[in-house]
Parts: structure tokens; C-alpha cells; sequence
């Protein structure tokens, strides 16, 4: 044929917006495709049947109440966490410090409940609990953002670092508090007076968690797109010197916004501690800092669609749990799952932003021959 | 294009739809299984053919089969469930279940999948399960090397351990006949027999299994000392390698663990120093180094539980397995690191613990800062002060884990060398 005057086979095009239903399209079929992938590598690799697998997932996360309502649990704490690095995002100050922010938070409330616990009563504890840990973890946050707006250090690293510093902090806190000697272990702390434990909503153990950080959903929400502080967030966003220009002060932003961030990783920190493992540990956090970067990410900075995506990490991991324990499968196999998913998903946004557009020729050949 | 795409979103809902479904049934049966549990267990008295059918164990580990501390556990739930003839659908593993409220989460799960018995593996367990007790009275949840049951006053929370410092001190004596054997031979002086020690940290069953492992090898070998190095964490690979190299360097001789990594195992093999291993032989990685291991084997307290539940009979609050019991046990020797005649010298010593003629913590065979400890308070309940509470010492002997099943010697003897003391 005439090669000589044809362009590429394969070329990209950016897309323009596309509509809304359109776009969550691609991202069902992306879904789809990785059920399909994860399928084909589950029957090669272990010969289960992947529709089982599938139903055992599903029932992982909804089997019973009590699954319902620790997926909800999971959810309302990865979400707290999400909602929190999202505002210094939105704001292009990376913030990969929400790890240590959280820990940090714990450990104030875990230390007004050990040296507080017999000394105050019980409301004043619980409010002093709640200003310690939001205070720790804002100013875990704001060092980081005072040193990049007076000295434009690098936030990345910055943050990076204060999960380490947290980290050691926790562990020497845990030696100096440990029950019994030598054990490396806390344990639950005020287990029998369950003073600075927050209260518990009827039968329903994870029922304040949850409605807390529902409110904080919300109170995102409109902040960041109702309010003149959000309004100047996004625009040192998009760009510092627009925002210099228009007069906003760049410096006081990050510091406020990271202030912000810290605060309410500070309250993921205190709803771990205070209301649901009552003691701390280094890993108390779980890795959900760095979680958390993924579920703003793939939400594209909406604390509403946040909701969804941390449900679908919540839901992959509870599922792969249960699947490692029906199926006497390793734990990293369920992992294997998820990060195929997770690709999958990931690598669907780019067809939402791009287009690939076949060689003009062959397309109308092909429809010649049709 | 945009019909098809409606279409698969079409698709995806109606398969949410089924999905949620399909999930609302087991919720609401799960209610009567639950409620159900509680009949199989009262009328397990009776009818004991039966009620072994019907009775399903829920196990809860805290890494998985890559860790050798939770590989013995789960060696032991596997070893049990087979010997008591259960099917595959009698027993539940939970692994990488953290110490935190995901304990609680995991065992009240199990408690409603219908298990009569919910056990867990690790010692950050112990308050999420007491957590899970009081609120399932009809489960008996049993924690292993925790501390609390004897005064938490619950019917169905017990603690379970092994005498492992029996073990410890069986290996002991193979680590001073090898000692022996290498001042026979010219390598080192007498007074140069150190031993190295890689404890996790300075908890009391890593002080109880380090001085018996001391106390073994100083009643073959007089001479012996020993350097203790901790690493503040139960698996830590680097840092109980670099532990081990640190103590070879210091002159240590022979090296011994306390952590749940090959570690020291591998840093011996590098250097070719003899290694008496811990939860299992390491034969297979050390051939050159490998004397012999000392473990616990679980088998029996899984054993022992399911038929306490099957008779009817209530569980001890305190359980602590032993030699005779098969709960303490020792690997093989490996003949080509180990002194000639060890075999021997340990099923000697073993016949002497049964018989009750030998004591591990013999009054008379170590002092504490140059004194005979004639009295000691141990803290055998549990608080956050540490407070000693029970007079140990009687009868000539530091009597360990009678008090409780975990251990509770946590005393500084002389000849032990502590080179650090942050954890």
C-alpha cells in the first residue's frame, strides 16, 4: 500500500473534558478488565476459581454485621487520614508526612490518657485529649511548612523525615510506658476504667468514628470549594506567582494549610487511639499516610468521590484478608490481587485524559470492509 | 461508543446489585449460627462422639508461616487439628493479624463464624482478647505467653506457656560440652569461654531463657560467661546479625538467640561459630554451625483445650506445658557441630528435671551481685508499676512459672554481662 505518506499507526491526542458518564465508563470497563485480569492470574497461578474468589472478597467485606461495620471502621479512618493531606495537595505542597502526623496525634492522646487517666474526670480528659492531638499533630505539620515558606526547603523530603521522627518518638514513649517490664508493649490502656475512652454510641463500637469523620467530609467539602481560604488554596495551586500577583500571601497559606492538615491528621490519630485501639504502637497508623496520598490522588481532590475510593482500598484489603484465610492462600497473593486492580484503575485515567487515535486510512478500510 | 460504555456501567451496577445481594443472606444467617453455637457447646457433655463434629476452632496469628515464631504455632494448630481427626472446615487461621483492635475485630469474627474455641499466638494479643471474652462469654478464648488470666477473673479467658527455660537450660548443656571441646582442643583458654546472646528485649522470658541457657552451660563448663546484646524488636534480621557480629567480635565463642529471624543463625555460619537456635532447627541453613534447638510445641495445649471444650471441663487459667507434657522439646543434634557425648549428657540432665533431683534455678548454682538470692518478689501479677508481688524462692529454687504459665525470672545474675539495656 501507499506507506510513504502516512503518519503513525498509533498517535495520542489529549482529550477535551470529557462528559461525567463517559468518563466513570472508562473507569467501570478499567474495573472490569482487572476483574478479568486478576481472574486469568488466579486460575494460572493457584487453579481456584476465580469467580469464587471473587464472592469470597465480596463477603470479606459484607459477610456479616460485624464485617459491615469494621469496613465502615476501615473506611472512616483511611478517609479522615485522605481528608487531611488534601488540602496541602491541592495547594501542590506534598505532603507525604500524614504517617507521622497520625502517630504523633496518637501519641498526645495515649499520653493524657496514661499520666491524665486518674487525675481528671472524664470529660475534661476526653477535651483535653482532643486539643493535645489536634495541637501535635499541627505542629508536626506546620514545621515542615514554616521552614518551605521562609527557606522554600523541600516538603517532600521534609515530611518524609518527620514520619521518622514520629516513628522514634512512639517507640521510646512505648519503652518508657510498657506493661509489663521489658515487654515492648502498652497495651490497652485504662483497660478497666476505660477513662479517656470516647464514648460509644449505643451498641455501635465504630458508630462515632464514623459520624465524625462524615462531619469532616463535609465541613471539607464546602471549605474547599465555598470558602475564600479554599478559593486561595487552589490558586497557589495552580500557580504561586498568580497568586502573589492577585495579592494573596503565599507564605500564609502554606502555613495555614498545613496547619490545617495537621489538625485533623491530629483527629485520625485521636480517633485511633481514644476510640478504637486504646493503646499506640509505631504502626498504629498502618501505612494509611501514605494510603491516604492515593485515595486524594484517584478522587482528584473531591472529599465526596474520596469516599469511594477509599471504600475500594478498604474493600480490596478486607476482601484480601478474607481470600488468604478461605483459601489457605499467602497473604501476599491477595496483595498480588489488589495491585492489579490498582493498576488497572490508575492506568485508566490516562484514556480519560488522552485519546488514542488510530491512523485515518486504515480506520476507514476497516469499515470499507465491514 | 458512548451506548456501549452505558451499557458495561449498566453492567457493573447490576453486578454491585447481585453482589449485595448475595451478601445480605449470610448477614442475617449469621445471627442464628451464632445463637446456635451456644446449644452445641452445652450439650457437648453428653453426647462426646458427636459433639466433635461440631465443634470448630478459630486460630489467630500475627505474621504468617514466613516468621519461625508464628511457623511453630501454626506447625502445632495443624499437628492438633490432624491428631484430633478435625476436616477442614473445624479449624480457622487468621494470619498478619496486628496487635491492635484489629485482634478484637479478628476474634469477634470468629467467634461469630461459630467457633467454640478462638486462640491467639502473640503477647500484644492478650487485652484485645480479654476485650473479645467479655463480650462472647460463651467462647473460651486462650492467648498464649500472655499474663493476665489469673487476675482478670474471667471463666473463659486463659493464659498458656511452656517451662521453655528447661529447654533452654537442655541446650545450655550441649553449648558448655561444646565449649569444653574447643578448650580441649587448644582453640581458647578456659577462662576465655564466653558465650554471646541476642535477646529481642530485657522482657523476663528472654531473662529466664538466657540465665537457663547460662545456668546449662556453666554446669558442664565452670568457667563460662556470658555477653548479652538486645535488639528491641522480635524480628529484626539486620539488627540480630549485626548483634551476633558484634558479640563474635567481642570474643564470644558459641552464640545463642532469643528472635525470631535466621539473623544469628546465618551471622555464625559467615563466621563459623557454633549456634544453638531457637522455635526450630536451622540445620538446613547452618550445617557447619547448627548444634541443636530447643521450641515449643503447641500441639498439646490445642489438644488439650479442644477436649476440655468436648468433655465439658473448664480450662485452666494458667497452663504451662513441659518436658513430660511434649510441650518442651529439643530438635536433633546436628553430630557435626555438637561435642561428642552431648546426646547423652542431655538425655541425662532430662531424666534429672523429671525425677525432680535437678532444678534449672537452683539456688545454690548463681549468685546475684555475690549473694545467694534467698528471697525474691516477682511481679506476677501484671501492673504498670512492676510491683513484686509473690515470694518465688522456696525450697532451695527460683520457682518459675508456677505462679503463672509466662515466665516472670527477670533477675540480673552474676557472670551475665548486659551490653546494653535500651529495650
Amino acid at each position: 500500500m501507499n506507506k510513504q505518506n502516512q503518519g503513525p499507526l498509533v498517535h495520542i491526542v489529549k482529550r477535551g473534558a470529557l462528559p461525567w458518564y463517559c468518563a466513570w465508563g472508562i473507569r467501570a470497563a478499567a474495573i472490569v478488565l482487572a476483574l478479568l485480569a486478576c481472574a486469568l492470574v488466579t486460575t494460572l497461578l493457584t487453579g481456584e476459581d476465580p469467580i469464587q474468589i471473587y464472592a469470597t472478597m465480596i463477603k470479606g467485606a459484607f459477610g456479616t454485621t460485624r464485617k459491615v461495620w469494621i469496613l465502615f471502621q476501615n473506611i472512616a479512618i483511611l478517609l479522615c487520614v485522605s481528608l487531611a493531606v488534601t488540602p496541602a495537595f491541592k495547594m501542590r505542597f506534598w505532603n507525604i508526612g500524614g504517617e507521622g502526623q497520625v502517630l504523633i496525634g496518637g501519641l498526645a492522646t495515649a499520653a493524657c490518657m496514661i499520666c491524665l487517666g486518674d487525675k481528671l474526670p472524664n470529660w475534661l480528659l476526653i477535651c483535653t485529649m482532643v486539643a493535645a492531638s489536634i495541637a501535635a499533630g499541627a505542629i508536626w505539620a506546620v514545621i515542615p511548612a514554616i521552614f518551605k515558606a521562609k527557606w522554600n526547603t523541600n516538603e517532600t523530603l521534609f515530611t518524609l523525615m518527620m514520619n521518622y521522627v514520629a516513628t522514634q518518638l512512639v517507640a521510646f514513649f512505648v519503652i518508657l510506658w510498657e506493661v509489663p517490664k521489658g515487654a515492648g508493649k502498652i497495651g490497652i490502656i485504662n483497660q478497666s476504667t476505660e477513662a479517656g475512652w470516647l464514648p460509644q454510641i449505643g451498641d455501635y463500637k465504630y458508630l462515632l468514628n464514623i459520624l465524625i469523620v462524615a462531619a469532616l467530609t463535609i465541613l471539607m467539602y464546602v471549605y474547599l470549594n465555598y470558602s475564600k481560604h479554599g478559593y486561595e488554596i487552589a490558586v497557589v495551586g495552580e500557580s504561586e506567582r498568580t497568586a502573589r500577583y492577585v495579592g494573596i500571601k503565599v507564605e500564609k497559606v502554606i502555613i495555614r494549610t498545613m496547619l490545617l492538615s495537621g489538625a485533623v491528621c491530629g483527629i485520625a490519630g485521636l480517633l485511633l487511639v481514644g476510640g478504637t485501639d486504646h493503646t499506640i504502637t509505631t504502626t498504629i497508623a498502618n501505612g494509611r499516610g501514605f494510603t491516604a496520598v492515593m485515595v486524594s490522588w484517584l478522587a482528584k481532590f473531591n472529599p465526596i468521590f474520596m469516599i469511594f475510593t477509599s471504600f475500594l482500598l478498604v474493600f480490596l484489603d478486607r476482601g484480601a484478608s478474607e481470600i488468604s484465610t478461605v483459601f489457605g492462600l499467602n497473604q501476599s497473593f491477595a496483595d498480588i490481587l489488589t495491585g492489579i486492580i490498582l493498576f488497572f484503575i490508575i492506568g485508566c485515567e490516562f484514556f480519560i485524559s488522552y485519546k488514542i487515535s488510530f491512523r485515518k486510512s486504515a480506520r476507514k478500510e476497516g469499515k470499507a470492509n465491514v | 461508543m458512548k451506548k456501549f460504555l452505558a451499557m458495561i456501567l449498566a453492567l457493573a451496577m447490576v453486578f454491585a446489585l447481585c453482589a449485595c445481594g448475595n451478601s445480605a443472606a449470610p448477614a442475617e444467617s449469621a445471627a442464628p449460627a451464632e445463637e446456635s453455637a451456644a446449644p452445641v457447646e452445652e450439650s457437648a457433655a453428653p453426647a462426646e462422639e458427636s459433639a466433635a463434629s461440631d465443634i470448630k476452632v478459630g486460630f489467630i496469628f500475627l505474621h504468617d508461616e514466613n516468621s519461625t515464631y508464628d511457623l511453630n504455632f501454626i506447625n502445632g494448630a495443624k499437628e492438633a487439628c490432624a491428631a484430633l481427626g478435625l476436616s477442614e472446615d473445624q479449624f480457622i487461621f487468621r494470619t498478619n493479624i496486628p496487635e491492635g483492635q484489629e485482634c478484637y475485630d479478628a476474634a469477634a469474627e470468629l467467634a461469630d463464624a461459630g467457633c467454640s474455641i478462638v486462640f491467639a499466638d502473640s503477647f500484644g494479643h492478650e487485652d484485645y482478647m480479654i476485650q473479645a471474652a467479655k463480650e462472647f462469654p460463651e467462647v473460651q478464648f486462650c492467648h498464649a505467653t500472655g499474663t493476665k488470666a489469673h487476675t482478670e477473673g474471667l471463666d473463659n479467658f486463659h493464659n498458656a506457656f511452656a517451662s521453655i527455660y528447661e529447654g533452654r537450660f537442655l541446650a545450655g548443656i550441649a553449648a558448655g560440652l561444646k565449649l569444653n571441646e574447643m578448650i580441649e582442643n587448644g582453640e581458647f583458654t578456659a577462662d576465655e569461654a564466653k558465650i554471646g546472646y541476642v535477646g529481642a528485649f530485657t522482657y523476663a522470658e528472654v531473662v529466664s531463657g538466657y540465665t537457663s541457657f547460662f545456668l546449662g552451660a556453666r554446669s558442664v563448663c565452670p568457667t563460662a560467661t556470658m555477653e548479652v546484646t538486645f535488639t528491641g524488636s522480635w524480628y529484626d534480621e539486620t539488627a540480630e546479625k549485626e548483634g551476633a557480629n558484634k558479640l563474635i567480635a567481642n570474643g564470644c565463642k558459641l552464640i545463642s538467640q532469643h528472635a525470631d529471624s535466621m539473623g544469628a543463625p546465618t551471622a555464625c555460619e559467615t563466621a563459623g561459630v557454633p549456634n544453638v537456635s531457637y522455635n526450630g532447627s536451622t540445620v538446613a541453613a547452618c550445617p557447619n554451625t547448627f548444634i541443636v534447638s530447643s521450641r515449643i510445641n503447641w500441639a498439646p495445649y490445642f489438644e488439650y483445650i479442644v477436649n476440655c471444650v468436648l468433655n465439658g471441663e473448664q480450662i485452666a487459667a494458667d497452663w504451662t506445658g513441659t518436658v513430660e507434657t511434649g510441650s518442651v522439646v529439643l530438635t536433633e543434634v546436628n553430630e557435626q557441630a555438637a561435642a561428642a557425648g552431648t546426646v547423652e549428657a542431655i538425655e541425662e540432665a532430662k531424666a534429672a528435671l523429671a525425677d525432680g533431683s535437678l532444678k534449672v534455678f537452683d539456688i545454690t548454682t548463681f549468685t546475684v551481685g555475690g549473694a545467694a538470692l534467698d528471697s525474691y518478689m516477682a511481679d506476677v501479677d501484671t501492673d504498670p508499676a512492676y510491683t513484686g508481688d509473690t515470694e518465688v524462692v522456696a525450697d532451695g529454687y527460683f520457682h518459675e512459672s508456677e505462679f503463672r504459665s509466662a515466665p516472670y525470672f527477670d533477675v540480673q545474675i552474676d557472670g551475665i554481662t548486659l551490653l546494653d539495656q535500651a529495650f
